[in-house]
């Protein structure tokens, strides 16, 4: 299993200096992993690495295609709430 | 009224001359002790007098970042964008070394290189520390220095050292984590993504840490903060007292630069930035504590030239890759251009300090004339020299009583230049107009007939008769003529809504 860069990345290199498996590298569009490197970072460290610095929500999905960082978590604020956060925002 | 010049008039010499021409140095850094002085005499980042003579550039070394700040995209590569966190092309060490050598032959009024990102200096620590390490050895006339958003800072501040960086710029927008937490939606640390309070609480600690090292092994540390609108702004005057107290020796408070099409958080969200006035009053307030630096620019990462100019287009990786360049050479040039340059500022100094009307003397003895925003075009040199339609910023600087004071600078398409992209439907004039507002006069070498009539009808005065004058005679002179007319017994358009 491996993770997955897709499209959306901004090509910001926070990740490739991270991956212990030197998976990461420079592509256009966007980086990619390489999937016979990535190893999930499974026994080098608790957090996924370019999951954890990586800025843009949904562009890097797990090893069963899940978007490891889904909408609002990145922001802080739920999908839902998004209304009331911008309205609180243009009122300073 | 009779006018005094000073040098005639004892007294009046001695009578407050706060202007940056008379005092040597910046003013804001009168305070400071002489070997700082010495340390940003020449520095266009830090010395507002040396940013009219001298040059720098930052190279984009630094891709990866380490937290994120809702004011910034992390996406940066734009042509058309002037501001922090943007650049067009990413280098490799060895390709900045070469491109600032390049520069330095080219620009030998150059005397500082910068590493600011496009991400976060530190936490591309090989790339950054290769490229200052290469930099040391073959141009060490050239000052280095490193902008951070000091979460990485304690950890590298040894080495950083090593390298004979004698200033360092931290941004701290804030000293209280429930402040950061609406500024920084997370921060990485020690391999793990920590979000909200928790994250911003750790950016403080590692970056008041950070400041106290540098401090305590004598290096320069300048703050920088971003002011933000309902968020921070009160706040920052608290900031202010504490980096002072640990001894930063500059406060560099910036505006918020905010727009939905830089596809930042605050951007998309519609948070404003601080209006001119805002930002004056808080930097006016936060002056109080320590020395405030009132003429950044928001540069790119990759900025080249002086403050306010970008010549990064003439130093593109295939045009150095064509130059011939003597090293050695240029390093002797760059000597004598800056002889050059330091006995024209004393020439400046010494001329100023002779024939300066003081500003004092034009204090009536019953009531005192009301202050006055004016804005004045220049190429650099210190002296009123571009023409009003070059202009694409003006320095403003307030005229009173006491003395000519820099107020800061105004650009008039700061974000953007690209009018079809961007849907803007104002003609260039009109915006201008708009960046002036709350001045009363605009100092340039020329100005076209139709601005002319239009400034006037905005309540601008255009004025070309001081054309190569130095900016603070100048400003003063045309103080002491609306001083003579009357004009500034009305009160201004602004003061008579208050009253109303």
């Amino acid at each position: 299993m491996a993770f997955q860069i897709i499209e959306g990345c901004v090509n910001c290199w926070a990740c490739a200096p991270l991956c212990p498996s030197e998976a990461i590298y420079e592509a256009r569009p966007h980086f990619r992993v390489d999937a016979g490197k990535c190893g999930e970072c499974e026994g080098d460290y608790a957090d996924p690495q370019c999951a954890s610095i990586c800025p843009i929500e949904g562009v890097i999905l797990d090893g069963l295609g899940v978007p490891a960082n889904p909408p609002g978590s990145l922001t802080g604020i739920p999908p839902g709430l998004m209304a009331a956060a911008m309205a609180e925002i243009q009122a300073r | 009224m009779e006018l005094k010049v000073l040098g005639q008039d004892g007294a009046a010499a001695a009578g407050g001359c706060a202007s940056s021409g008379c005092g040597g140095s910046s003013d804001a850094l009168a305070h400071l002790p002489a070997a700082i002085r010495a340390k940003v005499h020449n520095h266009p980042c830090y010395s507002e007098e040396a940013h009219h003579h001298y040059a720098r550039m930052h190279v984009a070394v630094a891709p990866a970042c380490n937290i994120q700040c809702h004011y910034c995209n992390r996406k940066y590569d734009c042509a058309n964008e002037s501001r922090p966190g943007v650049v067009s092309e990413l280098l490799t060490p060895d390709q900045a070394v070469k491109k600032v050598m390049a520069v330095a032959a080219n620009i030998p009024q150059m005397t500082v290189l910068g590493i600011a990102g496009p991400g976060d200096p530190l936490a591309n620590p090989a790339r950054t520390l290769d490229t200052f390490r290469q930099l040391s050895q073959k141009a060490p006339d050239i000052k280095l220095c490193v902008s951070t958003n000091g979460l990485a800072l304690p950890a590298v501040v040894d080495e950083l050292c090593q390298h004979n960086i004698d200033h360092v710029t931290i941004t701290i927008n804030c000293v209280d984590p429930d402040v950061g937490a609406k500024i920084y939606p997370w921060i990485f640390w020690n391999s793990r993504r920590i979000k909200g309070r928790k994250g911003a609480e750790i950016l403080i600690e590692q970056q008041q840490k950070g400041l106290e090292m540098l401090v305590a092994r004598g290096v320069l540390v300048k703050v920088n903060s971003v002011m933000i609108p309902g968020v921070n702004d009160e706040h920052l005057k608290e900031v202010s007292r504490v980096v002072k107290a640990k001894g930063a020796f500059l406060h560099n408070v910036m505006p918020l630069i905010a727009e939905a099409e830089h596809g930042t958080f605050f951007g998309v969200m519609g948070q404003r930035g601080p209006t001119h006035d805002e930002l004056q009053v808080l930097q006016d307030a936060c002056a109080g504590d320590m020395a405030m630096m009132r003429h950044c620019r928001q540069c790119r990462a990759d900025a080249v030239g002086m403050l306010g100019e970008d010549r990064g287009d003439e130093f593109t990786l295939d045009k150095i890759e064509s130059m011939e360049i003597d090293y050695a050479k240029a390093m002797e040039r760059r000597k004598e251009v800056h002889a050059t340059i330091e006995a024209n500022r004393e020439a400046q100094r010494k001329k100023t300090g002779e024939t300066f009307i003081s500003i004092a003397s034009l204090r009536a003895p019953k009531k005192a004339t009301r202050p006055v925003l004016m804005a004045v075009a220049t190429t650099g040199g210190g002296v009123i020299n571009q023409h009003f339609g070059h202009a694409r910023e003006f320095l403003i600087y307030e005229a009173s009583a006491q003395d000519v004071r820099f107020i800061g600078h105004r650009k008039v398409d700061l974000y953007c230049s690209g009018v079809d992209t961007c849907g803007y439907t104002d003609t260039v004039i009109s915006k201008t107009i708009r960046t002036l507002s709350g001045c009363e006069a605009v100092l340039c070498a020329k100005i076209g007939y139709e601005p002319w009539g239009l400034l006037e009808a905005a309540g601008i005065a255009p004025n070309g008769e001081h054309a190569l004058e130095p900016i603070e005679e100048a400003v003063a002179a045309v103080y002491r003529e609306m001083v003579r007319d009357g004009r500034l017994d009305t009160p201004t358009l602004t003061e008579t809504r208050l009253r109303a």
